[in-house]
């Protein structure tokens, strides 16, 4: 958790950057690298994906590289080895785990709360977890003092947005939109009322994503918001490269576009 | 409405899903407490849907393997062939008392999907019908159904094509339109309140069935059996019976009958308890948590995980779970449909098959009550085209 608080302390000045990355994707060593080049290029916290068969949350650009990491064999343990790995580098940016419920529920609990400290990991980020179904996983939460992080969406009711503002640990991860994951043109329409109630509901931090594409979209949220969230952007232009140079050299080139319009 | 059979069941839902889903409940409730409601209701299943469907003693299966007598629960007759639409009316019903006029769904067989084309037709909603692929390809007659009923069939690629890839799909769709549509689930899977309101719009198959089987016999029968795909028809069929002295039995698909190392769709044989599609339940599931490809020739039972109801009557050992493989469904199918002149669904033939077996293990002039889930028009082409391949291989 303090690695995490202190990823969003300054957000008044700076809105903090969450770069998504598919672990595995496009190949384990590989995304030791983009994290290390994400990081370095001013991403603040890194949400790294393990990979599930059926991503109901998730559009084409991240299924596709879910896809391509559980064929390559890639497993939550997988996922708190690449951790332990990006750790060994020195990087001590905050790490989210992303991922869907069943396969961390068949990894165990409490052996995932216990792996993913050891691992150096910061918290977890469960699309199909909503805190009201939470109760086993906080209680790890608090017991290895990780992030546990809720989602707010625009249907939500106030009484709804005020519970799960509480109950989220680390950030509060405010859908910017209906809808799955995905690159976007714009910004959803009445994003800024949203995000107002959003704001006066959460105590903790609150970070926004789901079609966050674009510098433009960065620096219209910047001062409404204490993070945003990138990730089928980013993957999309990792998946457009063809070499690992190229596609640490995406990742750079987008990541600093976007942090240069958090400032 | 906790939501919770047991330790089965829930919400496990993005949380844009939560308000649409909190409303559904909601409506539901409140329509389960209005004499408008259930009167349109009834109006709908006695005229549209043509219930009450009768029930058929079988003249010979049963009686000549060991005196028992097997009666089927005729869901076959109604209006579209099968079961699903007892729900497809209901739940279009529920939707348009929300307000809203946008309807998705899944399909498998394609009997859901039929029957929600025609149930939005007849009250007058969009339907837009999400397909696996292959299925669509061993159901053709059914998507030509879905289109002349003005449903728009969207094939579905991911994975394997088939019934758990369009349910995906359908829920990304109402994930991306939570306000304007409803997504109109055809099983007793899913997040609550799914199983909840898919059981009470089937519940009306248990209710006639054990009326009719007292007002023929006299007596409550000796054993219920029904298939369990996603479970609907089983617990629709079950709920009338949960409190008499009477064993209820759920026939899964065995596949290729290998047992749980073969191909297959048993997750309550051989599965184990996980989160799939906002339900915790027996899932096929590997090491890792990831979801296993399923088999059935039965489109309607090809699904990796049960109603979370199912699971926990499983836990409670209150209904008793076997299985059919392709090979039974397949022979039955034949067998009903010569020997009786009935052509099942090869879902539904999976329960006769059951049928047929207890009747070889219950004494001596026992009853059992089969649902007939659907008509098996919509297997003709690959049921006898299976039938042909394994005679083949015989010779």
């Amino acid at each position: 958790m303090r690695r995490l608080e202190h990823a969003f302390a300054d957000s008044q000045r700076e809105t903090a950057l969450v770069a998504y990355l598919t672990a595995g994707y496009p190949s384990l060593d590989e995304t030791v690298d983009l994290v290390d080049a994400a990081c370095a290029a001013g991403a603040d916290v890194i949400e790294l994906g393990a990979p599930f068969s059926d991503p109901l949350g998730d559009g084409p650009v991240i299924q596709a590289t879910t896809q391509q990491a559980l064929r390559a064999g890639v497993t939550v343990a997988t996922t708190l080895d690449l951790v332990a790995k990006v750790r060994a580098t020195g990087n001590d940016v905050p790490i989210m785990l992303m991922g869907y419920c069943n396969p961390f529920l068949r990894y165990g609990l409490p052996k995932l709360f216990a792996d993913a400290a050891s691992a150096g990991a910061d918290g977890f980020i469960v699309p199909d977890l909503p805190a009201t179904e939470s109760t086993d996983w906080l209680v790890e939460a608090e017991g290895h003092n990780l992030g546990q992080v809720f989602f707010a969406a625009p249907g939500s009711s106030p009484e709804r947005l005020r519970r799960t503002a509480r109950q989220s640990r680390g950030f509060l991860y405010c859908l910017a939109d209906n809808g799955v994951t995905g690159v976007r043109d714009r910004l959803a329409d009445g994003l800024d009322a949203y995000l107002a109630r959003v704001r006066a509901a959460a105590t903790t931090p609150v970070a926004v994503g789901f079609g966050i594409s674009r510098p433009e979209h960065v620096a219209a949220l910047r001062g409404k918001v204490d993070g945003v969230i990138v990730g089928s952007a980013l993957l999309k232009r990792i998946g457009a490269a063809t070499t690992p140079q190229q596609r640490i050299a995406e990742t750079t080139t987008l990541i600093s576009e976007l942090k240069e319009a958090c400032r | 409405m906790s939501g919770w059979f047991g330790g089965y069941g829930g919400q496990f839902v993005a949380e844009t899903l939560v308000a649409p889903l909190e409303e559904l409940e909601a409506a539901y409730q409140k329509a389960q407490a209005s004499e408008d409601f259930l009167s349109e209701l009834d109006d709908l299943l006695n005229r549209f849907v043509g219930r009450p469907t009768p029930l058929t003693r079988l003249r010979r299966l049963g009686v000549e393997a060991n005196g028992c007598t097997l009666w089927l629960k005729r869901e076959d007759l109604t209006h579209t062939g099968a079961h699903k639409i007892n729900n497809a009316i209901g739940q279009a019903l529920l939707a348009r008392r929300i307000g809203k006029r946008r309807i998705i769904a899944e399909t498998g067989a394609g009997q859901h999907g039929v029957a929600v084309a025609a149930a939005c037709a007849h009250l007058q909603l969009d339907a837009t019908i999400y397909m696996g692929r292959v299925d669509a390809e061993r159901q053709a007659p059914n998507v030509q159904r879905m289109e002349l009923l003005g449903a728009e069939v969207r094939l579905v690629d991911n994975g394997t094509a088939t019934l758990k890839d369009a349910i995906n799909e359908a829920i990304r769709d109402w994930i991306a339109h939570p306000d304007s549509t409803h997504y109109l689930l055809g099983s007793v899977v899913g997040p609550h309140p799914f199983p909840t309101i898919v059981r009470g719009f089937q519940s009306v198959i248990g209710r006639e069935a054990r009326q009719q089987f007292l007002d023929s016999v006299g007596d409550l029968p000796d054993a219920v059996v029904a298939c369990v795909g996603g479970g609907s028809n089983s617990v629709g069929m079950f709920s009338a019976f949960l409190d008499d002295p009477v064993r209820l039995i759920g026939v899964q698909a065995a596949g290729e009958g290998l047992g749980p190392g073969g191909r297959h769709a048993a997750p309550l044989l051989y599965g184990e308890p996980g989160v799939l599609q906002g339900t915790r339940t027996y899932l096929l599931q590997d090491d890792d948590g990831q979801i296993l490809l399923t088999h059935s020739v039965a489109p309607g039972l090809d699904y990796p995980g049960v109603g979370p109801e199912h699971s926990y009557f499983k836990d409670t050992g209150r209904v008793e779970y076997r299985t059919a493989s392709d090979d039974q469904a397949l022979a039955t199918f034949a067998l009903l449909s010569r020997a009786e002149g009935i052509i099942p669904a090869l879902e539904s033939a999976h329960a006769v098959a059951g049928g047929l077996e207890l009747a070889e293990e219950l004494p001596h002039g026992s009853n059992i009550l089969v649902n007939l889930s659907g008509r098996g028009d919509k297997d003709l082409v690959s049921a006898l085209a299976a039938i042909r391949e394994r005679d083949g291989a015989d010779r």
